[in-house]
């Protein structure tokens, strides 16, 4: 319902040291009408120049602190909420090369109303 | 005969906006106050971003929010996340201490309805029902399409309510259930994704004679080799009923509020979907006294082409309640 608002515009940079970075991060929305618990986001999955990136180089961190995707599945006292960006991190030593990137993102969302998860996409190209 | 129906504005009507951070709650409270909409629904895991961690003071702002805009909050809409652990689903009596929750904050913002999603089972708002009955807050199971109100689940729920002989467990439909005619928004969508204007028409002249969604279902998919655009849209179908508008009238003393759903109102003030008129008589005929509740969900059917003006949709939708019931009032 919100697809193409899920990765916020110019927000791709590459993070830790200018000069080694250690990864990239963007600021992504939550494709829902609401918030949601942090167990129920499954998947949060990420192309880049159409390499696909491993769930375990994933970090999510909505403003309380960096978690993997597997500590977020039990992170039941924290919540995602409507409209907030969140910061997602990639571990990529040497981060991305100055220019324009390809940036697909997915979030598979667990909703409990619903008899399958929740898809939502969006893809974009921003320039570091 | 002079209608009691008063006009409320749920905030799920504004999410675009919110959303992208165009409109605060206070604007779109602000908003609905200006065209007369004095009732105010909220969704507290949308439009509390501390939920459910709720302070005093929190509560206090939203009453002196109401307070400064003549507006009063009508209605709570509840999630319950039974899937909220991934080994397993949430026990019974977690499923009745969620609720409970929501029926406290619920009343800790002087509400009296809450919107009950309508998967919850009926036998574990049976075991609510004390509690609600103690905080004074009428659960409403949200009769949404394609369930309708004479649905065998919804049933289930008016049978647990006559059973206990509660005022406080009953129903709470959604407009959409009386989908009339297939909405323009989303045909045009299906088209931009490659649906071919013709099956799309096909597909709109099926639901118009009201012929079974897997009918038309099986018709695209073989007999016409519908590419994907057209397969979604004719499985679209199964979720846009027209339940019978009569029948409202026989179920309301079970609902206390109505969203009213739609996705498109036109320039000249005409919903092209949902049968508001044929709905508003039944309602004024029958002496309905609660809030038509606008539930504006076009947005992400016009999103892709097109800036959302959620605030012209919803106000669109209030000339025509005042029309109808005025309307309706005549006609006793």
């Amino acid at each position: 319902m919100f697809d193409k608002y899920l990765i916020v515009d110019d927000s791709l940079r590459n993070v830790g040291p200018a000069d080694a970075p250690t990864g990239f991060a963007f600021d992504a929305k939550l494709g829902y009408y609401r918030g949601l618990g942090l167990s129920m986001i499954e998947a949060l999955d990420i192309k880049i120049d159409g390499e696909p990136v491993d769930r375990a180089a994933v970090r999510f961190d909505e403003g309380k602190g960096p978690l993997t995707l597997d500590e977020m599945e039990t992170a039941y006292d924290r919540r995602w909420p409507f409209g907030a960006a969140a910061t997602i991190t990639v571990e990529r030593p040497g981060g991305l090369a100055p220019g324009e990137h390809h940036l697909a993102f997915t979030e598979r969302l667990r909703v409990s109303y619903m008899p399958f998860p929740s898809m939502n996409a969006d893809e974009k190209t921003l320039s570091i | 005969m002079i209608s009691k129906i008063k006009r409320g504005v749920s905030l799920y009507s504004f999410q675009e906006e919110m959303f992208l951070g165009q409109m605060s709650v206070e604007d779109c409270v602000a908003f609905a106050a200006s065209i007369g909409a004095r009732g105010i629904e909220i969704l507290p895991e949308q439009n509390m971003p501390n939920f459910p961690d709720i302070d005093d003071r929190e509560v206090a702002w939203w009453k002196e929010l109401m307070a400064k805009h003549g507006t009063e909050l009508t209605c709570y809409d509840m999630f319950l996340d039974t899937k909220r652990r991934k080994d397993r689903l949430m026990t019974d009596e977690e499923q009745v201490e969620s609720i409970r929750r929501d029926l406290v904050l619920c009343n800790r913002l002087g509400i009296r309805n809450m919107r009950v999603l309508v998967f919850v089972r009926p036998d574990i708002l049976e075991r609510c029902v004390p509690y609600a009955e103690d905080l004074d807050v009428h659960m409403g199971v949200e009769v949404h399409a394609p369930w309708h109100m004479e649905h065998a689940w919804i049933l289930r729920t008016v049978e647990v309510a006559d059973r206990l002989g509660t005022k406080h467990l009953g129903l709470l439909p959604d407009m959409g259930i009386f989908m009339k005619h297939f909405p323009p928004v989303y045909r045009d969508r299906f088209i931009r994704q490659g649906a071919r204007p013709e099956v799309a028409q096909f597909i709109i002249d099926q639901h118009d004679q009201k012929i079974m969604a897997e009918y038309t279902i099986y018709e695209v998919a073989v007999n016409m080799k519908g590419n994907p655009a057209e397969v979604r849209m004719a499985e679209l179908l199964r979720h846009q009923p027209y339940a019978n508008p009569k029948r409202i009238r026989d179920y309301i003393p079970y609902f206390r509020h109505i969203q009213a759903k739609f996705y498109e109102m036109t320039e000249d003030y005409r919903d092209p979907s949902h049968a508001y008129d044929e709905v508003i008589a039944e309602l004024v005929a029958g002496g309905w006294d609660g809030y038509l509740s606008s539930e504006y969900e076009g947005n992400r059917w016009i999103q892709d082409v097109q800036p959302v003006d959620s605030r012209e949709q919803v106000r669109r939708q209030h000339v025509m309640f005042e029309r109808l019931i005025a309307q309706a009032e005549g006609a006793r």
